[in-house]
């Protein structure tokens, strides 16, 4: 692998950028793994670098039915925080926002990790009740928390309207400074050209159709490239878990939904960090090509379309506008979907299956884009020993069952609320 | 936008309903002597088809009526809308 540095990029300036490497190989898959990865996401992908990196286990594939990022990894919005209150979640969420900032360094790999800051704003005197709470619960377990008044909001976000007219008045916001957004798909190919250069194999259009099973432990997985024989198998399919396990005969406490996003047309530099409102169902970033990044909440009903319906849409750029009214006459660009796999309390569920030598790694929801350097790394370890991590215990597959359900808002098991 | 052909009202658009859900799911018929394993089955896990599922739609702007929708979940192309049988 060439290591990318200042000296790298002279040197194939020289040669007008034509002669750099391939950032990772596509070989033929071998007849048999030591560990073989279902979905070549960002979270497959970390998840077989951490194999590789952190437990020498490097005779690895990744099978990834289509291309790299084309699932959720490049459809997200990117925003990464660990702005959580209940202990499991602030701990996995802040390893892993701890990963991001070495990141690029570590993969040699710029995944434009801007710390910008992720704001949720409080409009009703619950929602500051509850946020404060939250912001207290964080710093209690060493994760930055600030409270901004509506006067600090104002002065930092000069576009929001923080007057008395909307129909949900701004009171408020909790900050995680550390909190901000990546570049996606630099996640993807970062951690496939690092995995690559360790010796893991990345196989792309390369299709899972079935499991092999022998008493109790798999042996092997069935695909479009032939049957591939696996010491042990870790599934990480984001909104495909359901019936990619099904085909293992398992059934999940999840249900796969549509989450749209949207951008602008690019506008100049007009806020400098990530605003979201659970009064409007909205938030919004701005890319570093000046798009507004914005989105909502899901379309509502069980869905594995990658596309949605315009009410979603309409509804979110109502809510941005209530929040920037200057942004009205703004075109909307692009607008797409990406299929989440919702669990029954929000948290996912990373950790040992019923059948042995079977791992799943997934519920992400609509927030495991933060989560991809984190689950890559408690499920490394999970697989290689086969045991979960301190950081993923109370993610097993079995909490519903056991009465441990992780249920961040208190919403109960209807996976559309989350 | 989906346009969901409600029993009583005729097809209407998307806006007027409020999704209730997978409708197969059945809660134990003897629920004091249900297991717990049963109980966790029927609260927490559902069958997530990637193609036809049967599911629960709610007229909330319209007749105000629950009624069950096939629907397939690749194409969002509805196969059939009927009422609710009556409880008796
Ligand atoms: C619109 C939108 C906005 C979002 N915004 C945010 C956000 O701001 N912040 C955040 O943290 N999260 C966000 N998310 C959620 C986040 O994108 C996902 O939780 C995360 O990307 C899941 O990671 P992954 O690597 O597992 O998924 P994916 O990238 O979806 O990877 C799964 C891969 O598995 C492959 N696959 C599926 N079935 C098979 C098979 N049978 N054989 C082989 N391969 C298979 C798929 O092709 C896919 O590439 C958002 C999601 C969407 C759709
Ligand atoms: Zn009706």
């Amino acid at each position: 692998m060439t290591r990318y540095s200042i000296f790298s990029l002279a040197r194939n300036a020289l040669s007008h950028h034509e002669r750099w490497p391939l950032a990772w190989r596509s070989p033929e898959p071998k007849p048999a793994y030591d560990v073989v990865i279902i979905g070549g996401g960002g979270h497959g992908l970390a998840t077989a670098y951490y194999l590789a990196k952190e437990h020498g286990i490097t005779n690895v594939a990744v099978l990834e039915k289509s291309w790299l990022g084309l699932g959720n990894t490049g459809r997200n919005t990117t925003i990464v925080r660990s702005n959580y209150m209940i202990e499991p979640n602030a701990h996995f969420y802040e390893h892993s926002l701890k990963l991001w900032e070495g990141l690029s360094q570590d993969l040699n790999y710029n995944v434009m990790f801007s710390q910008r800051g992720v704001i949720n704003l409080a409009q009703s005197d619950a929602q500051v009740d509850a946020m404060q709470r939250r912001g207290n619960a964080m710093r209690l377990n060493g994760i930055d928390a600030v409270w901004l008044s509506r006067d600090q909001l104002k002065a930092m976000v000069p576009l929001l309207d923080c007057s008395d007219h909307p129909r949900y008045p701004i009171l408020g916001a909790l900050l995680q400074p550390r909190g901000g957004t990546a570049r996606h798909d630099a996640v993807a190919w970062g951690y496939a050209r690092a995995a690559d250069a360790r010796g893991v194999d990345i196989i792309q259009d390369c299709e899972v159709t079935g499991f092999r099973i022998d008493r109790g432990r798999v042996t092997a997985v069935e695909t479009t490239k032939g049957l591939i024989a696996a010491g042990k198998i870790g599934v990480a399919v984001a909104g495909h878990s359901g019936h990619v396990m099904a085909l293992a005969g398992l059934r999940l406490p999840i249900e796969t939904h549509l989450l749209q996003a949207m951008v602008s047309e690019p506008v100049k530099p007009c806020f400098d960090t990530v605003i979201s409102s659970g009064a409007t169902h909205c938030y919004v970033s701005q890319s570093d090509k000046g798009e507004l990044v914005f989105g909502g909440s899901l379309d509502g009903y069980n869905s594995y379309a990658q596309r949605g319906n315009f009410p979603a849409i309409s509804h979110a750029a109502t809510g941005l506008i209530s929040l920037f009214p200057s942004f009205s006459r703004l075109k909307l660009m692009r607008t797409w979907g990406g299929v989440m796999d919702m669990t029954m309390d929000g948290s996912p569920i990373i950790g040992r299956t019923p059948i042995d030598g079977l791992y799943l790694d997934g519920g992400w929801c609509y927030g495991g884009f933060k989560a991809t350097p984190g689950s890559g790394w408690v499920f490394a370890y999970t697989i290689a020993r086969d045991r979960p991590h301190a950081l993923n215990e109370a993610f097993s597959l079995d909490r519903f069952q056991r009465g441990f359900a992780l249920d961040e808002k208190g919403m109960g098991p209807t996976t559309g609320l989350h | 936008m989906m346009l969901i052909p409600c029993p009583w009202c005729g097809e209407r658009a998307q806006v007027e309903f409020a999704y209730g859900g997978d409708a197969t799911v059945k809660r134990p018929a003897d629920p004091a002597s249900a297991s717990d394993r049963e109980w966790h089955d029927y609260v927490f896990v559902r069958d997530n088809p990637k193609g036809p599922l049967d599911e629960l739609w709610y007229h909330a702007a319209g007749c105000r009526r629950y009624f069950r929708v096939r629907r397939d979940t690749v194409t969002h192309a509805i196969l059939a809308s009927t009422p609710l049988p009556e409880i008796t």
